[in-house]
Order: C-alpha cells, then structure tokens, then sequence
C-alpha cells in the first residue's frame, strides 16, 4: 500500500533556510544542505527546495547550491523557485533534483508543462499553486503568483484540473492564508482539489498540531503534507510525526 | 568499476551521488571502452520510453552484447523500462529485450503517477534483497509498468490500490528496479551496496 508522504520543506533565501508568516516576516531557519542532509537520514519521505527569492540575478547559484543539497539527500528531492522553462528543469534534474516545480511561469504560459512532461516525464513535472480565499466569489480560491504578491483571476481548482491534462504529475497546493500560521491546513481548499485532479496533492501552508497533519491527510485527502515551522523549530521531529499518523491508521513508512 | 551509462535521459547525478556514498568506484560514461572493462553496469533513466530509447539506439547494440557476457547490469526505473521487449508508452517502441515481457500504462481509476513509498516484496533469493528484512519501502514515481513474460526471471512486487506492479526483476546477472534505489533512503542503499557486492563477486574466477 501506498504511504502517505511527510515533506519538510526549505524556502531558501540568500543560501538560507528561511520561514515567514503568510509569506512575509521572514527569519533564519538553518543551513539547507546541513538541514537537508539531516531529513533524509531521519526519515523524510522527500525534501522540497523553494528558491523563494527566485533568483534572476543568480540562477549560477542557486545551482551550485541544489547540487550541494543534493549530494547528501537520499530521497526524492524537489526544487522549485523561478523557474520558467524546459530547459531550466533539465537543468536541475542534471544538477541533482528528482522533480521541479512550476508556478508563475506555468500561469503566464501553460505550454511549458507539456513540453516539461513530454522531454522529462510527468512524474517529475509539479505544479505549484499558491492559493487565496477570495470572498468575492463566495469564497473560492484564486491562484497568485510571483511569490504570493501578485493576485489573478484563476480559480485554482479549475487551474489544477488544466494542469494535470497539460501533464503536470503533481500539484503542490500551498494555502496562503493558512501559511506560516501553524493554525492547520486549509482541508476545504485542499479536498476541493484532491477531488478534481487524478494526480498526487501535496498539501501546504498551516502545518501545526499533529492533529493539523492528520487531518489535511484524511479529510483533506492529501496524498502528502508539507511542513516547514513545525520541523525546522524542532517542535516535532519526523519519527514524532510519523509515529503518531500510524498510531490513528495512517499509511506510513517508518 | 562500474559504470554509469550516461545516455542523456534522466538523473544520471542522484545515481552518481548514492553510489558514492556507499564508497562505489564509479564512473559516468558513455564510451565504449568504458562500458567493455566495467565489472558491472548501470543504466539509469527518467522520462518517456520513445525518447529514451531514441536516446539509447547508438549503444544499443554494445548494451545488449556486455549484458550477454554475463557483466552484472541494473535498469532503473525508466532504465529498468527499457530491458524489456515492448513499450506502449505513448506509441509503440521496440526496447532491448533483454527480459520477455513489455510496458504498459498503469490501468486508471487510481491515483497516476504511482508517487512515493510503497512496499516491496521480493520472491525469494533475490539477491539484490539479500540480508533485509521482507517488505521495505521503496519510492516510485511512475506511470507506466512492466509485465513480465519471462519464465526465467524472479520478480518482486508492490501494491498498488488493487494493482499488483512488478518492482524489481532479476534473470541471471540482468536486475532492474522499477523504484529508485538512490532515492529510498537507507533501504535503497542497501540494495546498491548488494549490487556492488554481485559485481565484486562476479568479477573473481570461480
């Protein structure tokens, strides 16, 4: 049987792990390649890198920097941040990451996810969406872009479904209201896409209690939870997590 | 040494990576002479089976050959993939045919990609399980799967919402994972430390 998959997360800003609160606020979290390295050994089912940053100005280093990460981590590894095209993901797939992770630029021009899955395969090809309430359209979700700060139209339910047709394997669903409070996961957001799409959905943003996990996994329907706060503060460790999802019926690989 | 055969498909690096961290004399390459003095041979792989194939043709032939020598030799994944007669990954693609059997889509009605952890369970003696525990965890990330028509191999599967996959294969000295060992943590290592082993193995006279 399939497990469901815990996710550290490192949002990255100059060579640093960073966190915020609803994607501002920003303070130190550690070293990536140190932080990194220590997830795999304890048992993460994968790490995702966010180039939070995306970087224009030093996309060399970014580079050099998931090649260091990823020298040291022995599960599947995800990098996103910035990027824009095919040729950028084959990039990083060369540079150590197992899959890459698309977001403003997939809005701004949906063919890049066909390409991106017809030269590299869909299993490596997620799409990020960072998603708001909207209250003015009885409270559905709308897709933003660059970083959080620029809002669209796009329902995200309905960009998720789009995707997964273009050939995105998976969606990473951040809720922007919920990041960074550690006050759970928004499990209505999360389920109204799980329900959509055919493809894995990994859930973001709120991770606090146990409890929170538990939830976005079961009534949320998550195929996975990303966390970041909750992890890099020590508040639990991966066994913690894992240990306590199973001890409520959880799939999960211990 | 073992060589990585580098044949511009896929994550030639996470390979190189985890091999390294067992202490593995590695090499990536793609030449000829790299590939005939290798004691044993791996052929990694991420994608779509038409492009890798594509990709492959040239050394086709000179695989097909040093696998027939009896030379140690692993697919992964998409790698794995391409061992097998057929595969019906959007089209039709004739492959190595090194193992009797061909790849087809995983049926719909579940969750596709099969995305992450699952557990593995080998039929007995498979050596590249050999000393652990029954039914670890590997991670898949695929689409499509391999069914095996070859009365010569052994095969390992996982289940998958109802679907029995093959996930490994082994007929003689050819081995092939559909999961990605260098991907699976302390498990996944394990069964590259067992692959090196059969390679130092295969290369002292009896």
């Amino acid at each position: 049987m399939l497990t469901k998959r815990i996710i550290p997360c490192l949002d990255v800003k100059d060579n640093r792990v960073v966190k915020g609160v609803n994607f501002v606020n920003l303070r130190d979290a550690g070293d990536p390649v140190e932080l990194g390295s220590r997830y795999s050994a304890e048992g993460a089912d994968e790490l995702v890198f966010l180039d939070i940053t995306a970087t224009i100005r030093s996309r060399k280093t970014i580079v050099e920097l998931v090649e260091k990460v990823a020298a040291n981590v022995f599960i599947p590894f995800t990098v996103g941040g910035g990027i824009s095209s095919a040729d950028q993901i084959g990039l990083l797939l060369r540079s150590g990451a197992d899959k890459c992770s698309i977001n403003t630029a997939a809005v701004n021009n949906p063919d890049v996810l066909r390409e991106s899955a017809e030269r590299f395969g869909a299993q490596c090809v997620v799409l990020a969406i960072d998603a708001r309430k909207d209250l003015t359209r009885n409270g559905k979700w709308v897709v933003c872009v660059k970083a959080g700060t620029e809002r669209t139209d796009i329902d995200a339910v309905e960009w998720a479904v789009r995707a997964e047709k273009l050939g995105a394997g998976e969606i990473l669903l951040t809720s922007m209201d919920a990041d960074g409070t550690q006050a759970g996961y928004d499990i209505e957001l999360t389920r109204a896409v799980a329900e959509a799409v055919h493809i894995p959905v990994i859930a973001s943003g709120g991770a606090g209690t146990l409890d929170s996990l538990y939830d976005v996994l079961d009534k949320g329907k998550a195929s996975a939870v990303l966390a970041a706060s909750i992890f890099h503060y020590g508040t639990y460790t991966i066994d913690q997590t894992k240990q306590f999802l199973a001890g409520k019926g959880v799939p999960v690989r211990l | 040494m073992l060589v990585i055969i580098d044949y511009g498909v896929g994550n030639v690096r996470s390979v190189t990576n985890a091999f390294r961290h067992i202490g593995a004399d590695i090499v990536v390459s793609c030449r000829t002479e790299d590939i005939e003095q290798a004691s044993g041979l791996i052929l990694p792989g991420v994608g779509a089976s038409g492009y890798a194939m594509e990709r492959v043709a040239p050394i086709a032939e000179l695989i097909c050959r040093q696998a027939r020598t009896g030379k140690p030799f692993l697919g992964i994944c998409l790698g794995y993939q391409i061992l097998f007669e057929m595969s019906y990954e959007l089209g039709e693609y004739q492959c190595l045919g090194l193992i009797g059997g061909s790849v087809i889509p995983i049926p719909p009605g579940r969750t596709i990609p099969h995305m992450g952890w699952n557990k593995v369970i080998p039929a007995a003696g498979m050596r590249l399980f050999a000393g652990m525990e029954q039914g670890k965890h590997f991670a898949f990330a695929h689409s499509f799967y391999a069914r095996v028509e070859d009365p010569a191999a052994s095969i390992a599967t996982t289940e998958y919402e109802g679907l029995s996959l093959t996930a490994a294969v082994e007929k003689g000295n050819i081995f092939g994972v559909q999961f990605h060992p260098e991907k699976s943590g302390n498990d996944g290592l394990a069964v590259l430390r067992n692959f090196v082993g059969i390679c130092q193995e295969a290369k002292q006279p009896c």
